[in-house]
């Protein structure tokens, strides 16, 4: 499946990455050596083959429903490039 | 007095214990070999005090009989592992600044026992590389034949180099494809990736979480068991660890061998497979079977697909897991008018050059209409590489293959940067091993003819490490890799 | 009922309608943390370093959580599946800080069930649920608090969710009006979520379709998120479905799209439209692993069910002798059910849900109190009952005697003891007050004999005011009758 312009702006747009509109040649030959590269897979017969989700073949273990976290609001936000009345701050939203 | 930071840890805790040094003394002359190869690259972040002031309080402890199992022990901490009050980044500039306000299982068991931080390693951005080009503190040089500036491997490249180079007496490394077991080949060091589950990925930044481990890299086998035991246990805060027991590997080093079926994988032996890689692994089979080892040819007829399906799992995941870095919370952030622009402006210039390309292969790896022609078809295969791992040790204990193809290449090698996927053939041999969940160990093997260490890499039934501390140390033990430096 | 039909100048128009509920899980710790669920705590106070997206964190799922959902799911009549798996939807929003909901997509927990609503005009109709899954909600985003900023609360961010996906069954607004307080009632009968629709601790979701009369198949629907009110839901649906009449006949066509639904026009209109379309890339959590139950689990949960509306409604008609409609007002709502019980217990059923029903509703109206703090007990509503059906009291004196519970929170004895109001049941006393009426009004008394028997009516209210309304109605009026003959 060979990939185009378009599909590397809108994959680009997903990931919230910006690429140069000179660079974009660039990169969707790379993908397609890549993508061409995987496609070995479709060599391999997998059907009936359930997808490995996990190699832990335990099941979920479950927490118990006790408040042990929180109130922290300090080490919390200690990080954020910018902050106000507690709360982290981000140039409008725009709905 | 000796040089204490060529002790291993054996010896270091010996030797604290008999109180032939004290643990202050010991952590400063690892401060002084930091501060005298700092050219190597190895540590991104070094806390001398830090280190000093936990060295007293040991020395302390092993004064008055409390002692940890690692009680003084100065380790170097990849810098994937969040350390409390300590800046972690994973070598991308997008985590400049962040200071973690929580420690890692891993970190935090370390500690508990005892030992003694000396600072946070350099690795490949993100642990995505096999060579320690892509950190945004630049590439680790390879302490061997220093002069011809290689690459330390990756992406744990500076814990391996670290080590080496004696820079820390043991290190933390993670491996999501080889990144334990690489940078150790390349360093002519020793380090085993465990069991999927056998260490907590809690507190480690997350690359690939169904493929992410954590393991030691160290100066032997020995050094190994002593870390890994303390690395080790179930932890309720990772849903993916393992509640099963944790062994003392220590007690599996030296002992009888014969009669344990070594598995020698066909598929590991490609046409073109390195003369002197190829050399020292008949070399290995030779020596175990020597020691009475039965030596039986195995299969692992999907190998060959390995590498596709770890690039499309591991960017899957990695494109998931890194979406959190949005410049919202923490970390590098450049503002832009609408909070999408933010977005994009933050994370393009935050992320490397590697570190996108495998955002944006995961992404497209998993969008709509084509979720089942590359992800779903990657974890079928998966399962196939598992199975046949499953069905290889029907009739083996432990298998045996070279660890990479190569042995240390030039930082900024050519071929490499141009051709992403040059570079990522050298996971080729390492990994089958992380999509299947099992453990595996290199150990240093010999020199190739330019004098540059090459690994041999022992592979484990799940949560069976015994096994391969056993067959590592008889290995180990026959090859005499100290004799050869 | 039949649905509602739109008629459009090029004829009938059929309204076809789906709903989807987010309900918050009633849950001391959020799903994968164990931060507080806690409302209208101060910013960020409720946040585990999970909750904000911190590297290196990893989830831990609520086992209340699960059991919640199970129990939601068997009050749904729903299939509960006892394998699950979580999924990761990915996308970029400033309140969801790991950049991904965990949710679950292929494998839910609960599958398909039914909810039975009952419609205005006394009839019932079944609505299919399709399936029911658990994930974790979103924080939140303030937009009015500076006009260039928006600031984030994560203290919502993480506390669990059960989405709720209906069939697309609905024919009409008041269909949907009513699942939604059926639903509600049975989650607040359940104790699993709360249902406030205006705090956001249940939210809906509505697809909206129309049809021609007759047409088979669907049409585009469109969808509208979080209108968060019942009246606004019925609301939004008619106008929308209007909208897409006017479409279709203006020779347009409607685009599948999501629309924000104005409370104050009551109109919707488009969301602002990204450049690329969202693709959420499902894929499996790799850090949860399946989540597994068995039978023995579900069956515990099932054993501990508590009675819902619905099985309530058919005992109160069928051993009660409630008219189903009174039934269903009664057990709308749990506290008011288990109020009904409590005061009808060992009295008229019937008569204390007139009571209840009636008066009793009117009271707390009137003096704006919740039922819990009514200051007439269940008990002294029963006993009240009681007085009437026993005869120590006549209706019209129970008024008053009601009226003064509601004023003290006395018992009805006290008060009809206190106030002697105790009904006159004594014949011979009767017969002397009517002997008394009789003698002061020899001209009535004529006219009735003479045939003007309307004047019972008369003489029985000069009976009782000279008895101060004690007299008991019936025998007056029986002993009236003998005398006046």
């Amino acid at each position: 499946m060979a990939i185009d312009n378009e599909t590397v702006r809108r994959i680009a747009f997903l990931s919230r990455l910006k690429i140069e509109d000179d660079k974009l040649a660039a990169t969707e030959e790379e993908f397609n050596k890549i993508l061409h590269w995987v496609e070995d897979l479709n060599e391999v017969n997998t059907d009936n083959v359930e997808p490995l989700v996990s190699v832990n073949e335990n099941n979920l273990t479950l927490r118990q429903d006790a408040v042990t976290d929180g109130n922290q609001v300090e080490a919390v936000l200690r990080n954020a490039p910018q902050k106000e009345y507690d709360y982290f701050v981000v140039p409008k939203v725009v709905e | 007095m000796t040089d204490l930071t060529k002790l291993t840890l054996a010896e270091a805790r010996k030797g604290l214990k008999n109180k032939e040094f004290s643990a202050v003394e010991l952590t400063k002359a690892y401060i002084a070999k930091m501060d005298a190869d700092r050219d190597l690259n190895a540590y991104v972040c070094e806390v001398p005090e830090k280190a000093l002031a936990q060295a007293e309080k040991s020395q302390e402890k092993i004064n008055n009989g409390t002692a940890g199992e690692m009680e003084g022990l100065p380790l170097g901490i990849k810098d994937l592992f969040c350390t409390k009050d300590i800046p972690t980044t994973a070598c991308s500039s997008i985590l400049k600044g962040f200071v973690p306000p929580y420690e890692s299982t891993v970190t935090s068991k370390l500690k508990e026992a005892g030992a003694v931080f000396l600072g946070k390693l350099n690795l490949d951005e993100f642990a995505m590389g096999g060579s320690n080009e892509t950190s945004a503190f630049g590439p680790v040089v390879n302490p061997w034949k220093k002069e011809r500036r290689l690459v330390a491997g990756g992406s744990s490249g500076g814990s391996a180099a670290a080590v080496a180079a004696d820079m820390c007496a043991a290190a933390t490394g993670t491996d999501t494809g080889g990144s334990i077991r690489q940078p150790a080949a390349f360093c002519g060091v020793t380090g085993i990736k465990p069991t999927y589950g056998r260490c907590s990925r809690y507190g480690i930044i997350a690359f690939a979480s169904s493929l992410d481990q954590a393991g030691p890299i160290a100066k032997d086998v020995r050094d190994c068991a002593i870390m890994l035991k303390t690395m080790s246990g179930y932890d309720a805060k990772d849903s993916t660890s393992a509640n099963c027991p944790v062994p003392d590997f220590e007690k599996f080093l030296h002992q009888d061998i014969r009669g344990l079926k070594i598995g020698i994988p066909a598929e590991y032996r490609p046409e073109g497979l390195n003369s002197e890689i190829a050399a020292l692994w008949d070399k290995g089979i030779d020596m175990l079977k020597a020691r009475g080892a039965e030596i039986v040819s195995i299969s692992l007829p999907h190998t060959k697909y390995a590498l596709a399906t770890y690039y499309i799992i591991a960017p899957a995941e990695a494109s998931s897991n890194l979406a959190r870095y949005d410049g919202l919370r923490y970390g590098n952030r450049i503002n832009g008018t609408h909070l999408d622009d933010m977005y994009i402006n933050s994370r393009t210039a935050g992320f490397g050059k590697e570190v996108k390309r495998r955002i944006m292969i995961g992404t497209y790896v998993l969008s709509a209409g084509y979720y089942d022609a590359y992800y779903l078809k990657a974890q079928k295969v998966r399962r196939l590489i598992r199975e046949d791992f499953l069905k290889a040790f029907e009739k083996c204990d432990v298998i045996l293959t070279p660890t990479a193809p190569t042995a240390a290449f030039p930082i900024g090698d050519k071929s490499m940067q141009e051709n992403p996927i040059t570079m990522w053939l050298n996971d080729i041999f390492t990994v089958s091993v992380n999509l299947a969940g099992l453990p595996a160990m290199s150990l240093p093997a010999g020199l190739n003819k330019d004098g540059l260490p090459l690994g041999l890499q022992l592979i484990g039934r799940s949560f069976d490490e015994e096994t391969l501390f056993k067959a590592a140390s008889a290995l180990e033990e026959d090859i005499n890799f100290k004799g050869m430096k | 009922m039949s649905g509602l039909i739109l008629e459009g100048k090029t004829g009938k128009w059929e309204v076809i309608c789906g709903v989807e509920i987010h309900c918050q899980i009633i849950s001391k710790s959020k799903i994968f943390s164990g931060a507080s669920t806690h409302y209208g705590s101060d910013p960020n106070q409720n946040v585990a370093f999970i909750d904000a997206g911190m590297p290196g964190m990893l989830p831990s799922l609520n086992e209340e959580c699960v059991h919640q959902a199970v129990k939601t799911g068997l009050g749904l009549n729903a299939k509960i599946n006892k394998y699950s798996e979580f999924s990761r939807k990915n996308y970029f929003y400033a309140d969801l800080p790991q950049g991904y909901q965990i949710t679950q997509f292929r494998y839910p927990i609960v599958g398909e069930g039914t909810v039975t609503i009952s419609l205005p005009d006394g009839s019932t109709k079944d609505i299919g649920i399709e399936r029911m899954h658990i994930e974790q909600d979103a924080g939140k985003s303030i937009h009015d608090m500076a006009p260039d900023k928006s600031f984030i609360d994560l203290n919502r961010a993480g506390v669990g969710l059960m989405e709720i996906v209906t069939k697309p069954d609905f024919r009409a607004p008041e269909e949907v009006g009513a699942f939604l307080r059926k639903l509600r009632s049975i989650l607040r009968y359940l104790e699993t979520c709360d249902g406030n629709m205006d705090e956001g601790s249940m939210r809906c979701d509505v697809n909206v379709s129309v049809r021609k009369l007759g047409e088979e198949g669907f049409r585009t629907r469109c969808e509208m998120k979080n209108v968060n009110s019942v009246k606004f839901v019925m609301q939004a649906i008619e106008n929308e479905a209007r909208r897409h009449v006017e479409v279709y006949e203006s020779g347009g066509e409607i685009v599948q799209e999501t629309r924000k639904f104005d409370a104050l026009s009551g109109q919707t209109k488009p969301m602002r439209k990204k450049e690329f379309a969202h693709d959420y890339r499902y894929f499996p959590e790799p850090d949860l692993l399946p989540l597994v139950l068995d039978d023995e689990y579900i069956n515990r949960i099932k054993s501990e069910m508590v009675e819902l509306p619905d099985a309530k409604m058919a005992r109160y008609v069928k051993d009660l002798g409630l008219t189903p409609y009174d039934a269903s007002v009664i057990c709308e709502n749990k506290e008011v059910a288990a109020f009904y019980e409590k005061a009808a217990k060992g009295h008229d059923a019937k008569k204390v849900a007139n009571w209840l029903m009636g008066d009793f509703f009117a009271m707390l109206n009137e003096k704006k109190l919740e039922l819990k703090d009514s200051p007439i007990s269940a008990e002294n509503l029963g006993r009240l009952v009681e007085l009437v059906t026993t005869n120590v009291i006549n209706g019209k004196t129970a008024k008053d005697v009601f009226a003064l519970m509601a004023e003290t929170g006395d018992n009805p004895e006290k008060i009809v003891e206190e106030k002697g109001l105790k009904q006159v049941t004594d014949t011979g006393a009767i017969e002397a007050v009517i002997d008394e009426v009789i003698a002061a009004n020899p001209d009535n008394v004529a006219a009735y004999r003479a045939g003007k028997t309307a004047l019972m009516g008369w003489f029985v209210g000069q009976v009782m005011k000279a008895s101060k309304g004690k007299a008991n109605p019936g025998m007056v009026n029986q002993l009236l009758s003998k005398k006046l003959v």
